[in-house]
């Protein structure tokens, strides 16, 4: 295994981490604002709030890490990224600030409870999805573009483009698919019966759309880029699994079954899908001009991130263990029969 | 839109952004440190009263946190959007030191989590105690990392360059750069001391409304002392740093002391206007800059004259200086005066003016963290990468920079109203004598 791989390995799976845990955190704002606008808001707010409280920060944190990581392990790719990003990547940056300030403003703060604040965070939620999976689509090549060596983003081939819409339809079923899995669990584990009924009726919902648009991609990109639809087919065996698991989430969610475990499989399903996707991508950071391996740091500063990351999972591991630990599989936490919040 | 144009917005949109941030990023480093302080001293001293100044600056600061946290992501992903060209080449020798940030900030942001939910959770007080040394722990190491990012700014190292190619880069050499010591010791000092202020200042506002409760004069006298330790301590250290620039970057301190010719027995220029080559209504202060520079009154100063035109920064620059300095100096003298008024009981240390002054203590600590960055940022101009790469060459070539401005300008102010209101509501519907009060019956009701 070179460095190379092992680069974007580590930093793949904390994109794949932010996914999961940023749907959740998402989703959970849309179905909050749902919930308030009919009327059943008291079923929901309260467990939302006790998941969300303590971790929202660290959310946060594994996309920060994504992106101080590619540049990293991958300089060039500010040249490419950072130049044609500047629009899209400020109004993901604003959206992610409204929505963590609100976040902290209204439920360690004022506890506002006006309903515009409410549905606004809901919204942001979705529009945050939808404003960082364009990025996805401009890896697949042909909407950066060079001009006398600086490279632009071409907006109109971007936003014309059926791959892109559906890139970004995929993002937003995803989130509320993970997001209404997770909380059905975390509903159970609370006893709260009306949650967790609210929660499972949205997750059946939103499970169809989702592994309807994940097909639907992959058909794009046979038009879009051959060549990376070709290795796609390669790795057909990884995506037949993931739909197993697929199947497996939504049948013990149907038979309201061990929802912990549909979790689990839930997170596998888009554990596949998501490094099958990353490996057909392979060599490619940006179709066709980036590489990881003409974009790759020296040597010397791969050896440091490694050991730096090695030395960093030391540390957070056991902490992320005594977070959960904590919050997420405390009885009486989860129930919210005591609120120890300072 | 030119290249110079996007250089110049870009600059204005970075200031902007982290001018901003610095306000929330200061806190975020000191005031776990003060929470954690006074915790201890609660437990020490067995007094409820610092237990609670404890949870009530958490409280506050979860507020804070949350916009740094928000404008830290800004200008973390901003240094890739508006200067690629810096990143794409600065990547390959200083991603190390932000990289580490970012598993600093993480070891914080999971322990302040846990903190900030688990109050009374643990029987012993001690163990909650525990919880806040890695939040200020986490907190304190993230700003040595992002200021060794900004040392190697200021003095690159740990590369050679061949053929316009950078070589036998070493990661470790390029964080220890020799700015490294005086710029980590004085961010870390003056956010202490600001964050000490700045909680001062709120006790002072609670006494001059009218509340003399003893939890407001504990909360005082603790910060005021702190305040004094944390500003000598800054004041040591700026010397240091001063000799760093004589000896590492002169330009820098010629630009700041208006020093044109390179002489032995430089005099120091305190205030004053510029006129042309001619400095005005200036106090000056013989041999102090050579005393500033290398610790011996009669040593040489390098001047402006031995720079390239084209290489000298701004020489506005003096006016941040003095800016930073006179209000260093200022706090220290005010907390000392505070100090011993306190420990030998003088009233004038009560009156309303006195406690006015306090109360400005805060708001003046955040206006010389300001002026001492802007010093330091605008007083490398030319250079993004000194001596290696000109701001103009970094710069992104997009044309959308001005537009980018609006928009987060709208933000940071959304922002900042958003945090005032937040906080002034926070407290003052639950005001200390409420709280105490609703302790007293919940320990009533446990008795019986």
């Amino acid at each position: 295994m070179t460095l190379e791989i092992i680069g974007i390995s580590v930093l793949w799976l904390f994109l794949f981490l932010y996914v999961i845990v940023a749907s959740i955190d998402f989703g959970a704002g849309f179905f909050n604002a749902y919930s308030a606008f009919t009327n059943k808001q008291h079923i929901l707010t309260g467990i939302i709030q006790r998941y969300l409280s303590p971790v929202w920060e660290v959310t946060n944190v594994f996309f920060v890490f994504f992106f101080v990581g590619i540049i990293g392990f991958f300089p060039q790719t500010a040249f490419y990224y950072g130049t044609t990003l500047l629009v899209p990547a400020s109004i993901a940056l604003v959206l992610l600030a409204i929505r963590g300030s609100y976040y902290a403003f209204a439920t360690y703060g004022a506890k506002i409870n006006h309903r515009g604040y409410i549905y606004m965070y809901g919204l942001s939620g979705l529009l945050l999805p939808a404003a960082l999976s364009p990025v996805l689509a401009m890896s697949e090549g042909g909407f950066i573009k060079l001009d006398d060596g600086s490279p632009y983003l071409d907006y109109w081939t971007l936003f014309t483009s059926p791959l892109m819409w559906s890139i970004v339809v995929l993002s937003l079923t995803a989130v509320l698919y993970i997001s209404a899995v997770f909380l059905t669990w975390y509903a159970n584990k609370a006893g709260d019966e009306k949650a967790t009924d609210l929660m499972r009726k949205y997750a059946l919902v939103w499970a169809g759309p989702a592994i309807i648009t994940a097909t639907g991609i992959i058909f794009e990109l046979r038009g879009h880029n051959p060549e990376h639809y070709a290795r796609i087919l390669d790795l057909w065996w990884v995506f037949a699994i993931s739909f197993l698991l697929f199947v497996g989430t939504v049948y013990l969610v149907w038979k309201r079954r061990n929802y912990g475990l549909a979790f689990i499989l839930l997170v596998g399903q888009f554990f596949t899908a998501f490094f099958a996707y990353g490996a057909s991508h392979y060599p490619h950071l940006l179709y066709p001009y980036l590489t990881i391996y003409d974009s790759f740091t020296n040597e010397a500063m791969a050896i440091a991130l490694i050991v730096a990351f090695i030395a960093g999972l030391g540390l957070l591991l056991p902490s992320l263990y005594l977070l959960f630990r904590l919050f997420l599989f405390d009885k009486d936490y989860v129930k919210g029969k005591s609120d120890y919040h300072a | 839109m030119g290249i110079e144009d996007s250089a110049f917005l870009s600059r204005i949109l970075t200031l902007l952004t982290l001018s901003f941030h610095i306000i929330y990023a200061t806190i975020g480093v000191g005031v776990p440190l003060m929470i954690m302080i006074a915790q201890w001293v609660g437990i020490k001293k067995k007094d409820d009263h610092y237990i609670l100044l404890a949870r009530r600056w958490a409280r506050g600061f979860v507020i804070t946190v949350a916009v740094g946290v928000v404008t830290g992501t800004a200008i973390g992903l901003q240094l890739s959007l508006l200067w690629p060209n810096f990143m794409q080449l600065a990547g390959n020798v200083i991603a190390l030191p932000l990289f580490m940030e970012v598993f600093a900030f993480f070891f914080e942001a999971i322990f302040l989590g846990i903190y900030l939910y688990t109050w009374d959770r643990f029987e012993d007080q001690r163990k909650h105690l525990l919880l806040l040394i890695p939040v200020a722990l986490g907190a304190a190491m993230s700003s040595v990392f992002i200021t060794i990012v900004n040392s190697f700014m200021n003095a690159p190292q740990g590369f050679e360059v061949l053929n316009g190619e950078l070589v036998n880069i070493s990661p470790l050499l390029a964080m220890f750069s020799p700015a490294v010591p005086t710029k980590v010791a004085h961010v870390m000092a003056t956010a202490f001391m600001t964050s000490a202020f700045l909680l001062a200042s709120i006790a002072a506002l609670r006494m001059l409304r009218g509340s003399d409760h003893v939890y407001h004069k504990k909360a005082l006298f603790l910060t005021m002392k702190l305040g004094l330790v944390f500003s000598v301590a800054t004041a040591l250290i700026g010397d240091f740093s001063g000799k760093y620039l004589a000896e590492y970057q002169p330009e820098k301190l010629a630009a700041a002391e208006w020093h044109f010719e390179t002489e032995e027995e430089a005099r120091l220029i305190l205030f004053g206007v510029l006129d042309g080559e001619d400095v005005k209504y200036a106090i000056e202060i013989p041999y102090a800059l050579s005393i500033l520079a290398h610790g011996t009154p009669d040593s040489e100063v390098i001047g402006l004259e031995e720079f390239p035109e084209d290489e000298i920064p701004p020489l506005w620059i003096h006016y941040l200086f003095d800016t930073m300095v006179t209000i260093g100096m200022w706090l220290a003298f005010l907390s000392f005066v505070y100090v011993v008024a306190a420990w030998r009981n003088w009233s004038f240390a009560r009156t309303k003016l006195f406690r006015w002054l306090l109360l400005l203590s805060g708001p003046l600590a955040l206006v010389a963290i300001e002026a001492g960055w802007w010093f330091t940022e605008v007083g490398r101009q030319p250079w993004i990468l000194r001596g290696y790469m000109k701001t103009s060459e970094a710069a992104t070539t997009s044309g959308q920079v001005d537009l980018m401005i609006i928009l987060f300008a709208g933000l940071y102010f959304i922002l900042g109203v958003g945090t005032i209101v937040v906080l002034t509501r926070m407290y003052r519907r639950n005001p200390v004598e409420k709280e105490l009060a609703a302790r007293e019956a919940d320990k009533g009701g446990d008795r019986q």
